[in-house]
């Protein structure tokens, strides 16, 4: 039947309703940066390698030293210099200490001053940049000129220094490495404040009356968070060589406590007899560095907005 | 230019004073006073009085010493009664210094063609060396590079000396061990930034005038691609001057590490504080030549500043 234009009627029609219900429903779960971030991160299956082997060594380094009977400080003159073997993991050291036990000791003062020091940098390089970004004017340039100066000495002499006068151990490690480590953090914090503080969601802030406070702590530091954190990840492992790098002069934690870069150093003492004794930590500090830095490269990934689709 | 020499001038002596106020004070922080230790000889001590004038008040005492290391006087031996820094220095940093620029070179001639040649194969056997060596740098450090070099070239195939530094065939594993991680580094920035160039409009404009392959890589391509790399020289040679400490130890070269290693053992601080001292001044001495060489090569950084 042909129906011309003209022919169509109200009755044709059907009144079908409004089902509110249905067209608030969410097809898919929505996703928080974080969420979409995540979701990227774990297809990336390199970082996933990096992010994983970083966990098992933080698991071992809380547990391994429990797995054997022997103590990460006793000696013992009559197992000394022995190769792995079922009795002793990883084998024993010139003064007959387990080095299972010692390994995991040493990966747990390692991996501590690691995100310790990375931690703390990023929390003092975060307010400093904060500060001086979002301020601007006199108050940046006299930071960034502060910054400028204390960079342009080289981070270790000035770790060195601190190591010298506050003596060896853990916290002075962990203070030497942030007396000057924040500033790469800083200048970072800095650009991307400048660049935020810009757009319209700050004026739209500033509109609604928010304090100073606010807007650099809920608005604008929440949007720098992703390279905030790719930068983090990133400084762990230079934290950890620094620190093999002091036990390599004299500046690292005292014997009996243990490190990586301390163990890696007694190593190459006798590695030509015995390269077990430098290969163990040898190999957990090149691994460490490497998932960390893998993981790095794919978070960076993960959470470049840009890439989004 | 003169305007910019002269600002990266002011800069670096403004660090540099900067630097010498902090050991000033890091010196009077020491724990334990170590110019009152009983283990300190009558004539130490009277070399450390005359040195640092201890009986008159800071602020002379700061004077004093500023004016001791304008003189190039960087102090005394808190354990050996005529020992100076300076002597330590002259006898070992020329050790150092030789192994540190010839880390320096191989670093950068080597990571430069890498990057090229990384670049103009990508996704070939080349550029998954490149690769494969920027994740060995990263990840590996050269106190664990050093020990295998020696471990696999010396012990086991006998091919070169196991350490010490006495010929060019000395100095073949330390060079590598040492400059590793860096040659990483500037391979990595030299084959992104080959790559960002690739896509400019001047490399379309030259190849459209017909220009040969070789031309176009050559005068166009590498000259703009070697820019930013130039910008981590300075980083790079701080990094690698620092780091000849630790290589020093694996190959029993006796340059600072030494010296700085014993005088952390036997603390030896007045020694320690002094070497520290002029190897900062003498780094940023060489950060200020590589802002020079930076700005003569690239006209846009010294208009920008």
């Amino acid at each position: 039947m042909q129906v011309s234009n003209s022919e169509i009627t109200q009755e044709m029609f059907e009144h079908v309703g409004k089902n509110v219900s249905q067209m608030e429903a969410i097809a898919r779960p929505s996703l928080t940066y974080w969420q979409d971030a995540w979701r990227r991160l774990k297809q990336n299956k390199v970082a996933m390698l990096g992010l994983i082997i970083i966990i098992l060594y933080t698991i071992l380094a809380l547990v391994g030293p429990y797995m054997t009977p022997y103590d990460y400080r006793t000696t013992n003159t009559d197992e000394i210099d022995q190769p792995p073997s079922a009795k002793h993991w990883f084998g024993t050291d010139t003064l007959g200490r387990d080095l299972w036990a010692r390994t995991w000791m040493g990966a747990r003062v390692s991996l501590a001053i690691g995100f310790l020091s990375a931690v703390l940098n990023a929390f003092i390089g975060v307010i400093i940049g904060g500060i001086s970004g979002y301020f601007g004017g006199k108050v940046d340039m006299i930071i960034m000129r502060a910054i400028d100066i204390l960079y342009a000495i080289p981070y270790m002499i000035i770790v060195i220094l601190m190591m010298v006068v506050l003596g060896q151990g853990i916290m002075p490690l962990v203070v030497a490495m942030i007396a000057v480590g924040w500033l790469g953090m800083a200048r970072l914090v800095r650009g991307q404040i400048l660049q935020l503080k810009e757009q319209e969601f700050v004026l739209a802030a500033k509109v609604l009356g928010a304090s100073h406070s606010r807007i650099i702590f809920k608005h604008l530091i929440p949007n720098a968070l992703g390279v905030i954190l790719v930068n983090l990840t990133m400084s762990v492992p230079s934290a950890i060589f620094t620190e093999a790098f002091l036990s390599f002069i004299g500046l690292g934690v005292v014997p009996p406590q243990s490190s990586w870069g301390q163990l890696a150093y007694y190593g190459i003492q006798s590695f030509r007899v015995r390269p077990y004794q430098l290969f163990i930590p040898a190999f957990f500090i090149s691994t460490t560095m490497l998932s960390l830095n893998l993981l790095g490269d794919g978070l960076r990934d993960a959470l470049d907005p840009r890439l989004r689709s | 230019m003169g305007r910019y020499v002269l600002n990266r001038l002011i800069v670096s002596l403004i660090t540099a004073w900067v630097l010498v106020t902090i050991v000033f004070f890091l010196v009077r922080l020491l724990p334990g006073d170590p110019f009152l230790s009983e283990k300190i000889t009558p004539e130490i001590r009277a070399n450390m009085m005359k040195y640092y004038g201890l009986d008159k008040p800071l602020h002379i005492q700061y004077v004093t010493y500023l004016k001791n290391l304008l003189k190039g006087d960087f102090g005394y031996s808190l354990r050996y009664k005529n020992r100076t820094v300076n002597e330590v220095i002259s006898q070992a940093f020329p050790y150092s210094a030789d192994l540190g620029i010839r880390a320096v070179i191989l670093a950068t001639t080597a990571g430069i063609i890498l990057g090229i040649i990384a670049a103009l194969n990508r996704n070939k056997g080349w550029d998954y060396l490149s690769m494969f060596i920027a994740i060995v740098g990263v990840s590996v450090p050269s106190f664990v590079i050093g020990p295998i070099l020696q471990y696999v070239f010396a012990t086991k195939l006998n091919l070169l000396p196991v350490s010490q530094w006495k010929s060019f065939a000395h100095t073949i594993m330390p060079t590598f061990a040492l400059s590793l991680s860096s040659l990483a580094l500037v391979a990595r920035l030299m084959r992104a930034s080959m790559l960002d160039v690739v896509n400019q409009d001047y490399i379309k404009t030259a190849k459209s005038k017909g220009l040969s392959p070789f031309q176009i890589i050559w005068k166009h391509q590498i000259r703009n691609a070697i820019l930013p790399v130039i910008t981590v020289l300075g980083p790079v040679t701080a990094t690698l001057l620092t780091g000849t400490f630790v290589v020093e130890q694996i190959f029993a070269i006796p340059g600072l590490g030494k010296f700085y290693v014993l005088g952390i053992q036997n603390l030896d601080y007045s020694l320690v504080l002094g070497m520290t001292t002029f190897y900062g001044l003498f780094l940023i001495a060489a950060n200020f030549v590589v802002d020079i060489i930076y700005g003569l090569v690239d006209p846009r950084i010294r208009i920008a500043r």
